[in-house]
């Protein structure tokens, strides 16, 4: 199914009626630092590319994510930290930049709906296999 | 001519399939074996009546011939021959068609392979087959019909995606639909015993080794994807959690919770109803993921939001389809027996504890795949859920079930006591431990998630060696080559299976713990050293491929005064479509890959480039390849060889 | 006690009806978290005429709209018919030329008509992350009080105009 993902990337680039064009004047200005590159490198693993949606910001070559990449590496140089470079990021974006969705109650069930249905499953599973014990005793009895 | 030939005979195919469907059925009530009759010829005629139109597809595409609209938007006379045969599954109508040729593919399969089973359940079983290839092919001729023709045709085609001129497209697709249409045979299975009320354990015994072709088929299909992306995106990534790449892995993982609870199903007859949801839930999240790839609802293609048509299509099947089997399940479910007894320490308990694991596991992919659409769908916003997200949370409830992988094979089936596997146990543990703090030392660098990964990773390894031991040391006497076969094939493949998932997450967990990436610009004659490893950069040699032209860098790698690798990335450009394309160029071997792509040429001269380490990154696709062999010698285990069955059976009645 | 099974039947039927929804969802169409809070300031060139500036600020009291475009984006060409229809509504149309050759931008006004009071040259796009431009064209309806009221991303359509922007434009100038 990754090949049709890229069917998708390639058709949501051609088909968009949104163009984002070749007129990028933009390149990646590599910061001096490697620690700023390293700190840019984890964080924009963890943000969405809005333009080719599908991938990170890390990944894509889009103009866009050119220029919000060296707009993080400003912001890291002016000594954000990573929650301030990414509350940036949703302040204009919003929350959908993001790829880890943020705690809220609108993200609870996402969050921990999967630990309590373990939970759930496992005291099932635990009350099931008791009550079938159970039952299969009477049926020797009788 | 002959495209319309090819759309006729799916036209025919439709009529065979209805009949293939419906004849069988009508039979059931008053056991009419005239009407069974039918279901095998049938099946065959609707499944050959497929594979021929899907040939006569594949030959427009080998012809050239552009006069039919669905070769001319995906294929160009430029493109080899390889390609232009794989071009089919390159687009939405044709790919729809690979489908129920798939499904042609597996029916006839049952046809020849499942010959010994009682002539009403085949009946069924086929008849359940009919009906989704009705629903299919139905799809394709009213939506998405691949015959269509444009006249005045093209003078040549548009040419294929260039991200998919690749030979992964050429292999990945069949075996990724194998796997995921595989499962409608389980399905089959499923609704035909409920139908019958025959779910017991030789319905069980019947359905593990098509159960388990189809998994396997599904394994090496995601493993093969996963490669693919890692070496043609050229940022070295090999799983994205990507929606359409959690469509293909939530089937394959309720299809291993499936593996398992028919193991228990077939041992003690229990768990039945259980069973038979999962088999219902592995190919309606076949479905499902076919509904999210095609209607466009979560992979943004902008043109499907203004015309619902195709998804309301899928969506009407899906509600009829696992609908109907549902509200099947929910009728005839709690009429089934209990089954035989068992300790809730046990072998069995484990393996439905197991179950438990993989369906939340399961349940949180799902969730996490569907999650932005449900707040939109409230009107909450737009969130995305991406690997964040699933790193975490699938991680944290697979560990358990992993630890428990770990304990399932030493357990005793029916009774088992926890001080006495402990004590089995305890130098597993050990060894594990030590050798999970051993690794990082030598690597450098320890953090809890790599010692998590590692520990999971050793415990199964030493898990399956402890089994084996113990089971040989059992056997007073014969070569270990003897002894090793005495355990029984479906026994050695569960352990190597097991054992390959242990590779696997060696694999995931030096990857994410100790790879390097580096970006750099080199000049020309310049060398660079990285992590060790010189670079040594000799230029760009422009390079003309079948249809495109490339710049394809020139790098030497060596380490201490040895030559490693000569390295050539390539920037490709596709003139048809105007796309660019990176092609990364990777030196592989059982420990590390040193990956490296072209970025720009700079404008003061000079290239950007990455260079990744990625150290036993290789460990991931070997691990899902013994994952798969696993699966292939379970399935060729004596027990499942249906003849033996009945003979058996006819001497115990 | 048997209506356990009906369990998954149930949440399957729950999953259908999300799934109808997105149906007629656009999930490439992203919500402004802009909309309500206070319009990003910014000073910039007008296109054309350098040494001038046009400022937010100016625009205080006003009730005005945003429209950010470039030359080279096939879908703003769609739109500026529309646009320059707008100016005979006496509509307060204001440019932002997203990351565009200022000369190329010029001459598209020259060709297809000049819709615009006045264009601010955003060259470098820093305005455009400011106000979370994904892809142009996209506009910014702004309240008296500098408040963004609504956005619409993509071009605008007759029906956008008539059912949404006109409406809001009047309330606001109430």
């Amino acid at each position: 199914m990754i090949a049709l993902r890229h069917i998708f990337i390639a058709l949501a680039l051609f088909v968009s009626a949104f163009s984002f064009h070749t007129t990028s004047f933009a390149q990646d200005q590599f910061s001096k630092s490697p620690a700023v590159e390293a700190r840019l490198k984890k964080l924009s693993t963890e943000l969405r590319c809005l333009v080719c949606q599908n991938s990170t910001l890390a990944d894509s070559d889009a103009p866009l994510a050119q220029d919000l990449r060296n707009e993080i590496r400003k912001l890291i140089e002016t000594g954000k930290t990573d929650e301030e470079v990414v509350a940036y990021l949703v302040a204009r974006y919003g929350d959908f930049v993001t790829f880890r969705p943020p705690v809220n109650a609108s993200t609870a069930l996402l969050w921990f709906g999967p630990f309590i249905m373990l939970i759930i499953g496992l005291i099932t599973l635990i009350v099931v296999l008791k009550k079938r014990a159970k039952l299969l005793a009477a049926e020797e009895v009788s | 001519m002959m495209p319309d030939i090819g759309h006729y005979a799916l036209i025919l195919a439709l009529v065979v399939a209805v009949l293939q469907g419906v004849l069988p059925l009508a039979g059931l009530p008053k056991n009419n074996e005239k009407l069974f009759a039918f279901a095998t010829p049938m099946a065959r005629v609707q499944s050959l009546l497929v594979i021929l139109s899907f040939i006569i597809l594949d030959y427009a595409f080998y012809a050239n011939d552009f006069t039919v609209y669905y070769v001319a938007t995906t294929s160009n006379s430029n493109l080899p021959l390889m390609f232009r045969l794989a071009a089919i599954w390159g687009g939405h109508e044709g790919s729809m068609l690979f489908w129920v040729s798939i499904l042609a593919v597996w029916t006839l399969a049952v046809t020849f392979f499942a010959k010994e089973l009682p002539l009403r359940f085949r009946s069924s079983l086929l008849a359940v087959m009919g009906l989704i290839s009705v629903g299919f092919i139905l799809f394709i001729l009213f939506t998405s019909n691949p015959f269509e023709r444009i006249f005045p045709a093209p003078f040549d085609g548009r040419d294929l995606n260039p991200l998919l001129q690749d030979p992964g497209m050429v292999f990945h697709p069949p075996l990724l639909y194998m796997g995921y249409v595989g499962f409608s045979v389980a399905f089959a299975f499923a609704i035909a015993a409920l139908l019958d009320g025959r779910l017991d354990v030789t319905w069980a015994r019947w359905t593990r080794p098509w159960t388990t072709a189809a998994w396997v088929f599904l394994t090496l299909g995601i493993a093969l994807g996963s490669r693919w992306a890692y070496y043609e995106l050229g940022w070295g990534g090999w799983w994205f959690w990507d929606a359409v790449e959690n469509a293909s892995f939530m089937p394959w993982l309720i299809g291993t919770a499936l593996i398992h609870s028919l193991a228990v199903t077939e041992k003690r007859n229990a768990f039945k109803a259980w069973t038979v949801l999962l088999s219902i839930c592995a190919f309606s999240l076949s479905l499902l993921g076919t509904f999210l790839v095609r209607s466009g609802v979560l992979t943004s293609v902008h043109a499907f939001a203004t015309d619902p048509s195709r998804g309301l299509f899928i969506l009407l099947f899906l509600v009829i389809v696992i609908g109907g089997a549902l509200t099947l399940f929910a009728l005839r479910a709690p009429s089934v027996g209990l089954g035989e007894k068992f300790d809730l320490v046990s072998r069995e308990s484990l393996l439905l504890t197991n179950n438990v694991v993989l369906f939340t596991a399961t349940g949180a992919v799902l969730l996490g795949t569907l999650y932005p659409l449900l707040i939109d769908a409230m009107n909450m916003g737009k969130i995305s859920v991406g690997p964040p997200y699933f790193d975490t949370v699938f991680v944290a409830i697979m560990v358990p079930g992993i630890f428990l992988m770990g304990i399932g094979p030493i357990a005793n089936w029916k009774k088992a006591s926890v001080p006495d596997m402990a004590s089995k146990l305890k130098w597993a543990l050990g060894i594990s431990v030590i050798s999970a703090l051993i690794v990082p030392s030598i690597m450098g660098r320890l953090s809890p998630m790599i010692f998590v990964g590692l520990l999971m990773a050793f415990w199964v390894m030493s898990s399956v060696f402890t089994s084996m031991k113990l089971r040989l040391d059992a056997i007073p006497s014969g070569t270990l080559t003897q002894k090793l076969k005495t355990f029984g094939r479906a026994y050695n493949g569960m352990l190597l299976a097991h054992f390959g998932l242990a590779i696997f997450i060696v694999g995931v967990t030096m990857v994410k713990g100790y790879e390097r990436e580096h970006d750099i610009t080199m000049q020309n004659g310049e060398t660079k050293v990285i992590n060790g490893y010189n670079f040594k950069f000799e230029g760009i040699l422009p390079i003309r491929g079948p249809n495109y032209i490339a710049k394809q860098g020139q790098f030497y790698v060596s380490k201490e005064g040895k030559q490693v690798a000569l390295l050539t990335p390539e920037k490709r450009l596709y003139p048809v479509q105007g796309a660019v394309m990176t092609e990364a160029s990777i030196s592989i071997n059982p420990v590390r890959d040193i990956y490296i792509s072209l970025g720009e040429e700079l404008e003061e001269g000079g290239w950007s480039i990455r260079v990744y380490f990625k150290p036993f990154v290789q460990w991931i696709w070997l691990g899902c390849v013994l994952m798969g062999l696993g699966g292939i010698l379970t399935m060729t285990d004596k027990r499942y060889r249906i003849k033996k069955v009945l003979n058996e059976q006819s001497i115990t009645a | 006690m048997k209506l356990k099974f009906l369990i998954p039947l149930v949440l399957f039927f729950i999953l259908v009806g999300f799934l109808g929804k997105g149906l007629f969802l656009d999930p490439r169409e992203v919500p402004s978290p802009l909309i309500g809070k206070p319009a990003p300031a910014f000073e910039a060139p007008v296109l054309g005429d350098p040494s001038k500036t046009f400022s937010t600020a100016d625009m205080k009291g006003k009730v005005w709209l945003l429209n950010t475009w470039a030359s080279w984006c096939v879908a703003c060409r769609e739109e500026h018919p529309l646009l320059v229809e707008m100016l005979a509504h006496d509509i307060p149309l204001y440019g932002l030329a997203y990351k565009d050759v200022e000369q190329d931008a010029l001459d598209v006004l020259d060709k297809m008509g000049n819709p615009y009071i006045i264009t601010a040259n955003d060259a470098d796009g820093r305005i455009g992350i400011d106000y979370g431009v994904y892809g142009v064209p996209e506009t910014y309806v702004i309240d008296k009080a500098g408040i963004i009221r609504y956005k619409q991303i993509g071009p605008i359509t007759p029906e956008s105009l008539r059912d949404k922007i006109l409406p809001l434009l009047k309330e606001l100038d109430a």
